[in-house]
């Protein structure tokens, strides 16, 4: 097993690394390549929290303002919402048009106070406005209308080929903005039929994109806000080896205190353990148990459970004074979504409502202080490519602020050591790294550092 | 693996015989198939050694290529199949019924409706197991770049006349046998097992002697004793008693029978060609076809109890009435037979070695799309694949316990009655999550509200607020709400599919995908070199 180490990363000249000049420096860059640069496309790669819906609301004020009609294309719903909502806070002045579905309830109702944006289910009834904005399953139905100069490509690693080909037609030049660590995306049918193939449409847009451009200028945000400095280090060298990135605090930044003191239970000392050294790895006993595992599912709903009791409060730099560790600021992430439901339910026989429950894939762009996680592994018999995804656990280990505690059965080293990778080479595929069974092995062997033991 | 098919899988090792995971047939059979079972030479992928063909069970068509390697035999099988496919195919390129189609105009650029032709059914072809599937694929990629003598005089090894016409046929079976729920091509070993479980892992499943052991066990035998015994049990000869489904063969059959049988014909065939007169030469060819008639015989040996054996799952499958929705996807899969149809006859060339960029993107939405509808149509279809979406979560079922009317707001308040329907399902339901039930053939919808209240037993009272289909008027539809004790199922997953958005034409293909893919033409086929000893 290799591990990134300090050789790896490039050498930096004597002076303290200053975070907030580095992402400065990096975002004049990048708004230099967009606005004035001659290429038909601008990459940007973003670790976990690195600002990247504040690039992408920074970039379509500055092309609307440089008077290029723009459009943006986003995931979701929840993400286009997010993102008119940050620009008109941005600037209240700015006409935006939100095009949407015309399924019941199709955008957050927020939107209606906003006096500056229309929304239409006709791209025909927004021409005109500085700013569009849809997803890109909606998009794709947009046809017949004069091509906008300028788009912005939000998430661009999770779309997929096929959902570019059917937009990219409506753009002059793009900024494709993502994270190239998360989940990719996927297709619910087999596609080895196109692997290889510099078009797979089941490859990620950007994967697409550079096999046909190639020349394209990539860059990346260095600086992740979001993850504390004890998590950084390690999602930095276990995901992103060859890019690696630095936490925008230091460790005097941010702290997580109890009022109320451990009762010496295993959930009690763990929360300790994370809150302290920003990590937490509650071991139960190794056993073999079905997906919604009991016993696995109850410990993870305790633990939330005394996150709430104990009182907690997270200082970081935000913040003059400490702030209360609410139910909305925390959330349990899960592989499959009956193991979310499980904890739902567990939770709610423990009277916990209003704390996030989802799977990696739903978690994915989402921030919490602290994070309670069943690692996908936990009491499985085999280590599929499903679970061994190397994005998955990464979302997983990168939406906290503050702490992560992650539920696990004891023997997934093993288990991984008993099942190494044995998917079919694909000829022509770019292999990616790291693959999932190094990860895995690197964030294992971090937690065990911060093991808590035991037997409920 | 779902949890009821992991139960079904117990349940089959405790009592020893497969169990049934459907009770509907799920996959259309047409009352005539063709049978293909196909073997291929070891260590030569691509050479076949023989095949039995045929649509009548007993009296398949024996093709065999005595010397593999010979190119010249390997275009004789590959004739003589294409006599007896291409056959079965025309019967039913003939037979057609009228139809309507959507097209767009291309001069007012509308919707319009067109009459066009529909084949009344289709050709079926059925192989024993998914790597057939496989070979038919490699069949048809290997024909159809073939040029016969009449296409190109200068061709070094011109193909019999209808073997290119039959890649392209094959390729098209291939092809489609990715699409979900299609029943075009089959392999056994996938259908036999969407209908039973069997006691031991889906790979073990793709030996079809021992998933029909399984499923059909020998009177006073358990399915696991019988499957043990078609895998391993060899006669005294060492040869296996239920060989291998194909098209790969079984070692010890290669190398004590089949290999020194190969050697006999070279050798006789040698000695042929240097025959110096003509009583010589006829002893000789009498010893040549003595050669090939035993490795007729023993390919024969080898195919005719896969043979047997896909006739009687066939059989088994027969037993078991065809699914409702089974015949809808049974009409796509003649309009894609049509399809093909139409484009061989208007000459169009064979199908590219690569899709471009909006064929793979076209294909790939298509079949996204028919996984879902399947999904949802076998689940429709049958109770006991609803019951394992209920288990999973994905659907429930129970008792109306109360309609109270209510109306939205707004200027024409239209009927959204709230239904309460107790069920001891547990569904994954979120908040004002869409829920669906089958009324009269058509989905309806209907939004969740809330639990009202859980109950000691473990069930819950679901409150549920429906949304469509209740006509237009202030007061829903006579039989368009559920009434108080009406027994309800409603699933979590749509029953329609939508259709996805329309990508641009292969010659719009933007700069993000490579641009046009420029001028197709026919790629010539790869040039021969001195490693093709084939």
């Amino acid at each position: 097993m290799s591990h990134a180490t300090e050789e790896d990363v490039p050498v930096k000249p004597a002076a303290p690394f200053d975070p907030g000049a580095e992402a400065t420096r990096a975002t004049e860059a990048i708004l230099r390549d967009t606005l004035h640069g001659s290429h038909r496309g601008v990459v940007v790669d973003s670790p976990p929290g690195a600002g990247k819906s504040t690039l992408v609301v920074r970039a379509a004020l500055e092309l609307a303002a440089a008077g290029r009609p723009l459009m943006v294309i986003a995931q979701t719903n929840a993400q286009v919402d997010d993102l008119v909502l940050r620009l008109a806070e941005k600037d209240p002045e700015l006409p935006v048009g939100r095009l949407h579905s015309s399924d019941s309830d199709p955008y957050d109702k927020a939107l209606d106070s906003l006096e500056n944006v229309r929304k239409s289910t006709k791209a025909a009834d927004l021409a005109g406005l500085d700013i569009v904005i849809s997803t890109a399953a909606k998009w794709a139905h947009v046809k017949g209308v004069e091509p906008w100069r300028h788009a912005i490509v939000d998430e661009a690693y999770q779309m997929r080929s096929d959902a570019l080909l059917a937009v990219a037609g409506l753009f002059e030049r793009a900024l494709f903005v993502g994270d190239p660590g998360q989940l990719d995306p996927f297709a619910i049918v087999g596609s080895e039929q196109w692997a290889g193939l510099s078009y797979d449409p089941s490859a990620s847009a950007v994967t697409t994109l550079l096999a046909h451009n190639p020349e394209l200028p990539q860059h990346r945000l260095p600086v992740s806000w979001r993850l504390p400095a004890t998590a950084a280090p390690l999602v930095s060298d276990a995901f992103y080896p060859y890019t690696p990135f630095r936490s925008g605090t230091g460790h005097e930044d941010r702290r997580l205190n109890f009022a109320v003191p451990s009762d010496g239970s295993g959930p009690d000392r763990v929360i300790d353990e994370a809150a302290e050294a920003g990590w937490g790895l509650l071991e139960l006993p190794a056993r073999h148990t079905p997906r919604t595992d009991p016993e696995a599912v109850r410990a993870v709903a305790q633990v939330v459970r005394r996150l709430l009791d104990r009182g907690g409060a997270a200082t970081s730099e935000r913040a003059d004074d400490p702030v209360p560790l609410t139910a909305d600021r925390i959330a349990v992430g899960t592989a499959h979504r009956d193991q979310a439901a499980a904890v739902r339910a567990a939770l709610a026989d423990l009277g916990v409502t209003d704390v996030t429950v989802d799977t990696a894939n739903r978690l994915q762009g989402r921030e919490f202080d602290v994070t309670v996680v069943l690692h996908p592994l936990s009491g499985r018999p085999d280590a599929t490519a499903f679970h061994l995804e190397t994005g998955r656990l990464c979302v997983l280990a990168s939406r906290h602020r503050h702490a992560c505690i992650v539920v696990c059965r004891a023997g997934v080293t093993e288990l991984l050591d008993d099942h190494p990778s044995t998917e079919p080479v694909q000829l022509g595929v770019t292999v990616k790294f790291p693959d999932g069974w190094e990860a895995n092995h690197a964030v294992l062997s971090h937690l065990g550092e911060h093991r808590v033991a035991w037997r409920p | 693996m779902s949890l009821i098919a992991t139960l079904a899988r117990l349940e089959a090792v405790e009592s020893g015989v497969a169990q049934a995971t459907a009770t509907v047939r799920h996959r259309h059979l047409t009352e005539r198939p063709l049978v293909f079972v196909p073997l291929i030479t070891a260590g030569e992928a691509g050479a076949p050694l023989g095949a039995l063909v045929g649509t009548e069970r007993d009296a398949p068509r024996l093709l065999v290529v005595p010397q593999p390697r010979d190119r010249d035999l390997r275009f004789a099988f590959l004739a003589e199949l294409a006599d007896v496919v291409l056959p079965y195919i025309d019967a039913y390129a003939d037979v057609v019924e009228a139809a309507e189609r959507n097209e767009t105009d291309p001069e007012s650029g509308k919707r319009v409706k067109v009459e066009v032709e529909l084949c009344a059914d289709a050709p079926q072809l059925i192989v024993p197991s998914r790597a057939g599937i496989e070979f038919v694929r490699l069949l048809g990629r290997s024909m159809r770049f073939r040029r016969t003598a009449e296409q190109d005089p200068e061709t070094p090894h011109p193909a019999p006349p209808r073997v290119p016409l039959l890649g392209r046929w094959l390729t098209h079976y291939g092809e489609r046998a990715r699409v979900p729920g299609s029943s075009l091509l089959l392999a056994l070993t996938d259908v036999l097992p969407r209908h039973w479980a069997t006691g031991q892992s889906s790979l073990e499943d793709q030996h079809l002697g021992a998933l029909l052991a399984w499923i059909d066990p020998p009177e006073g035998e358990s399915g696991a004793e019988a499957a043990l015994r078609a895998e391993l049990r060899r006669d005294a000869r060492g040869q296996l008693v239920c060989p291998p489904a194909g098209p790969a063969t079984d070692p010890a059959f290669d190398n004590t029978l089949l290999a020194p049988a190969i050697e006999r014909y070279d050798r006789a065939r040698t000695a042929l060609a240097a025959a110096e007169d003509g009583v010589e030469a006829d002893d000789r060819l009498g010893a040549l076809t003595a050669a090939e008639r035993e490795i007729r015989a023993l390919v024969e040996s080898v195919t005719r109890p896969t043979w047997d054996a896909v006739w009687r799952g066939l059989d088994l499958l027969r037993a078991l009435p065809e699914g409702t929705h089974a015949a809808d996807r049974w009409t796509r899969d003649r309009w894609s037979f049509t399809g093909h149809r139409d484009r061989v006859t208007a000459g169009e060339p064979p199908q590219p070695r690569r899709d471009d960029a909006v064929t793979a993107a076209n294909k790939l939405a298509t079949r996204e799309r028919e996984q879902a509808r399947l999904e949802a149509q076998e689940a429709l279809d049958d109770p006991l694949v609803m019951a394992g979406r209920r288990l999973a979560g994905e659907a429930f079922a129970g008792e109306v316990t109360d309609v109270v009317m209510a109306y939205s707001e707004g200027k024409r308040p239209s009927p959204r009655p709230l239904v309460t329907v107790r069920t001891e399902d547990r569904p994954h339901l979120g908040e004002r999550a869409k829920v669906y039930r089958s009324s009269g053939g058509k989905p309806q919808a209907a939004e969740f509200v809330g639990y009202d209240g859980f109950e000691d037993s473990g069930g819950a009272a679901v409150v549920l607020r429906i949304v469509d289909k209740m006509g237009r008027g202030k007061e829903p539809e006579a039989g368009s709400v559920p009434e108080k004790g009406d027994l309800v199922c409603f699933t979590l997953f749509e029953h329609e599919q939508r259709g996805g958005a329309k990508l641009p034409d292969p010659e719009e293909t933007p700069w993000t995908h490579g641009g046009p893919p420029g001028e197709t033409t026919v790629p010539d086929a790869d040039p021969v070199t001195e490693e093709d000893v084939l």
